[in-house]
């Protein structure tokens, strides 16, 4: 497949992972349309990678990605954990500590 | 229309789309085209699952596929390294960790709300659509979009692991992001266990929990 094919299934991606995080009301869905934009871009950059030289730049940005993935979805969770203690509640408008 | 008849309808128009990523795949490029469209089917086919569906726990599952087949597109462009990294890094990890942020999760069924997903999915779509046809219009790559360059692996090497343990440990090349890596990692790993963490003041049972 040329290298549009995979620019627009990451475009895609991409999209649906913003729709996930503007629509859905729970702090869940906001990770996993993270993860969503974080694999969309992994996908352009393991294309890009493929389709230009023959380097490893893109393939070692793909693997930093998902290593920060993966710290972000750890620390995330904990987030998360403590915002169910506190509040009850995993929707992200109830987060209201600071307003008094 | 009432729950069950919308349901059919999404999963009917997701088949619908399978088949049509299949069938030009296959116009495209043949067998690999063919293994192009299953990947997109997988992708997209999760991402809008995970999107539609009013349960978290399907939706964090439907993830899988997404994962899975963006690790078919890292075989398909030849990252056989990053393909295992994924599936393990995000199947194996991402995934379980967000299942267990599920387990504490209150099943609410009215969360989702159609009257916000639907007009979501056609603005952010049709903006996305419009940008992909100005991009494809007037974008001139400084690489060849249409064949992948040389060959990815070494003379005589079946898989890249090795060219990227090289890389990672090379002195000119990753090993300074290597090292930062491993940090963040520790650091991301200690501040979750101490955020997680209820301190012993939080250890009486409070209203709401079980």
């Amino acid at each position: 497949m040329p290298l549009g094919a995979y620019i627009a299934v990451s475009a895609a991606l991409f999209a649906i992972g913003i729709v996930t995080i503007i629509t859905r009301r729970n702090v869940l869905y906001i990770l996993m349309g993270t993860e969503m934009i974080l694999n969309a871009a992994n996908i352009n950059f393991v294309a890009f990678n493929r389709f230009g030289s023959n380097g490893l730049d893109g393939r070692m940005f793909a693997i930093f990605t998902i290593i920060l993935a993966a710290a972000e979805a750890a620390v995330a969770l904990a987030i998360v954990l403590n915002f169910y203690y506190l509040f009850n509640s995993v929707k992200p408008s109830e987060a209201d500590l600071l307003r008094e | 229309m009432d729950q069950v008849m919308l349901q059919r309808a999404f999963y009917g128009a997701l088949a619908l789309l399978t088949l049509t990523a299949l069938g030009i795949g296959l116009a495209m490029a043949g067998a690999s085209g063919v293994a192009f469209g299953l990947f997109t089917a997988m992708t997209l086919g999760g991402a809008l699952v995970c999107v539609w569906e009013r349960s978290v726990v399907r939706s964090a599952f439907s993830l899988m596929a997404t994962f899975t087949g963006v690790s078919g597109y890292f075989v398909l462009l030849e990252a056989d390294f990053l393909a295992m990294a994924q599936i393990l890094i995000y199947v194996g990890g991402i995934l379980a960790l967000l299942l267990f942020g599920v387990m504490l999760c209150p099943p609410d069924m009215e969360e989702r709300q159609l009257k916000r997903v639907l007009p979501g999915l056609g603005i952010v779509g049709a903006a996305v659509a419009w940008l992909s046809m100005e991009v494809a219009g007037s974008a001139r790559w400084y690489v060849d979009a249409g064949a992948p360059v040389g060959d990815a692996l070494a003379e005589g090497e079946f898989s890249n692991a090795r060219q990227i343990g090289v890389g990672f440990l090379g002195i000119d090349q990753y090993v300074v992001a290597f090292e930062l890596a491993a940090i963040v990692l520790t650091v991301a790993l200690v501040a979750a266990v101490y955020i997680a963490r209820r301190s012993s003041v939080d250890l009486e049972p409070r209203e709401g929990d079980a």
